[in-house]
């Protein structure tokens, strides 16, 4: 363990300009990493060289400009594959962001492979965007929406799974990461389980991919899909990654520019993979700034990554822990990203939000896109702090010492 | 924080106005905000077309429930078409303080559930 490579988010910090500002006076401690995280100079100064030296559209034209975007975003691809072991660059696919890269699924994917009386099994714990693109895939095909059921402790109920495969699955689609509890769900067992009932899998990444090191090929999941925000990288480009062959015979998802073969006047052929997926100009600098966000995080590698959160997150729900009235949801025993959610009595979670703005700390409140779960376990809104690579145990004192504050003041 | 949470807004909080329900109002509606689960409700008695009585219950933040208790004292003895005629920038002017766009769906839940109300009430 002590030979293992430790971050230093102090060296760290001097590399995300945000966080050198003040929030009302004092310093921003941004505790609200799993809504999206901030940007590295790395990121930030590719995007602005990128805008300043090489910028053109990609795969036309037959100038330098073009050529150099096409190879940055090309490149890009294959950083992306890299940092997610995936076997072939071919299936990564540039789309907006998580949400986008699930839709295409539900609607290329699904629409052709699921129909009535078919079964799809999500989890009581899904982010809305792997919830409702399966909600109307469900009803549309007259299908069946089955949910694996969330432990009292905030862990999925595997029986409850191998009861649910027991029928026509086509589909398991769950969160690797819960975006509320942080819970690592046990991937490869599930998913394991899923082809073993004949179903596939898609793997919303969202939380998982920004936080620990993941193996897109040893989870041997179908989809995975994530967004480029939350690892760094900039807003407007997620990944979809999908076994090739399956992308292969699945048709295309949004039509236009970009993603065709041959165009007649009554019909066309796609372009090959990864392009098929990739219709009308993408988000080429997005694209290129997600490939430094790679770069930046490979450097600082996935384990010491890993290793970082789980030091905060011990910290900070030992500290919790200690404080009256505050309730932690979740058990705190067991594999957990750096995401912890909690309630104080008698504060609503956005009073709570608004007086910890005012010591500049930043969290989230409310029901962070998972109302089913939150009705699940029985909970109105809630207040969630997120952590990541920057952040120190010193802020995560200033989040007790706010909270403290705060119970004195309402 | 003291310029946020204002001496009269946490007043209203802590002693909320013309709390609870009443029977068979003439406007009785309630409505939810999705981001956070906050819920309000309003009921109100007409009496020669003004408001003669109203009660909101629910539960939020404080600044939904401040500004629903605002609101029950604000729409007391106002007509109909004064009711109608409530826009934001009211319920901004009677909080006294700056909403940032979030907030703001938290101070204009109980209006929204007026304006709810009297949607209906035109279509009976």
């Amino acid at each position: 363990m002590n030979t293992k490579k430790r971050l230093d988010p102090i060296a760290l910090r001097a590399d995300f300009p945000v966080l050198a500002r003040e929030v009302h006076g004092q310093p921003l401690a941004y505790l609200d990493n799993a809504a999206s995280s901030q940007k590295p100079r790395a990121v930030i100064e590719v995007l602005e060289e990128f805008y300043r030296a090489h910028y053109a559209n990609i795969h036309r034209g037959v100038h330098t400009l073009s050529e150099e975007a096409t190879a940055a975003y090309e490149e890009a691809r294959d950083k992306v594959a890299a940092f997610i072991h995936a076997p072939h660059r071919n299936g990564v696919i540039f789309t907006r962001n998580t949400t986008e890269a699930i839709n295409l699924v539900a609607y290329a994917w699904g629409r052709t492979h699921v129909g009535s009386g078919d079964r799809i099994v999500v989890t009581e714990m899904e982010h809305h965007s792997n919830l409702v693109p399966w909600q109307l895939l469900a009803r549309e095909v007259g299908a069946e929406l089955a949910h694996v059921s969330v432990t009292d402790e905030g862990r999925l109920d595997l029986e409850s799974l191998d009861q649910l495969l027991q029928g026509r699955v086509k589909l398991v689609a769950f969160t690797h990461v819960s975006n509320v509890l942080g819970t690592v769900n046990p991937a490869q067992e599930i998913i394991a389980r899923a082809h073993a009932a004949g179903a596939r899998v898609l793997v919303d990444a969202a939380q998982s991919v920004p936080h620990l090191p993941v193996d897109a090929e040893a989870l041997d999941c179908d989809f995975l899909a994530f967004s480029g925000h939350k690892m760094c990288g900039p807003t407007g480009i997620g990944v979809l990654y999908g076994r090739p062959e399956l992308l292969e015979e699945m048709p295309p998802f949004l039509t236009g520019g970009g993603m065709i073969g041959r165009v007649g006047q009554a019909e066309a052929t796609w372009a090959d993979l990864p392009w098929k997926f990739e219709a009308g100009t993408p988000a080429i600098a997005e694209a290129v700034g997600l490939g430094a966000a790679v770069d930046y995080l490979s450097a600082v590698g996935m384990e010491p990554v890993w290793a970082h959160e789980q030091e905060l997150v011990t910290y900070a729900l030992e500290r919790l822990a200690e404080m009256p009235g505050v309730h932690v949801i979740g058990s705190p025993a067991g594999k957990r990203c750096g995401v912890v959610a909690f309630t104080v009595q008698s504060i609503h979670p956005h009073d709570l939000a608004q007086a910890l703005d005012w010591e500049g700390v930043a969290i989230r409140a409310g029901f962070h896109c998972a109302q089913p779960l939150h009705k699940r376990l029985g909970l109105e809104a809630t207040a969630r702090a997120s952590f990541y690579l920057y952040n120190t145990r010193e802020e995560i004192d200033r989040l007790v010492e706010g909270i403290q504050k705060a119970q004195g003041w309402f | 924080m003291e310029d946020f949470y204002r001496e009269h807004i946490l007043d209203h909080y802590r002693h909320p106005r013309n709390q609870g329900t009443l029977e068979d109002a003439d406007i009785s509606c309630e409505q939810d905000n999705p981001v956070c689960g906050d819920v309000v409700r309003l009921d109100v008695r007409l009496s020669e077309g003004r408001v003669s009585e109203v009660r909101f219950s629910g539960r939020g933040c404080v600044i939904s429930m401040a500004s629903a208790s605002m609101l029950t004292e604000e729409i007391l003895d106002k007509t109909v078409e004064e009711l109608r005629a409530l826009q934001d920038e009211d319920v901004f002017e009677m909080l006294g303080i700056t909403l940032g766009p979030v907030r703001a769906k938290c101070g204009l839940l109980p209006l929204r559930v007026l304006q709810g109300g009297l949607a209906r009430l035109g279509e009976t």
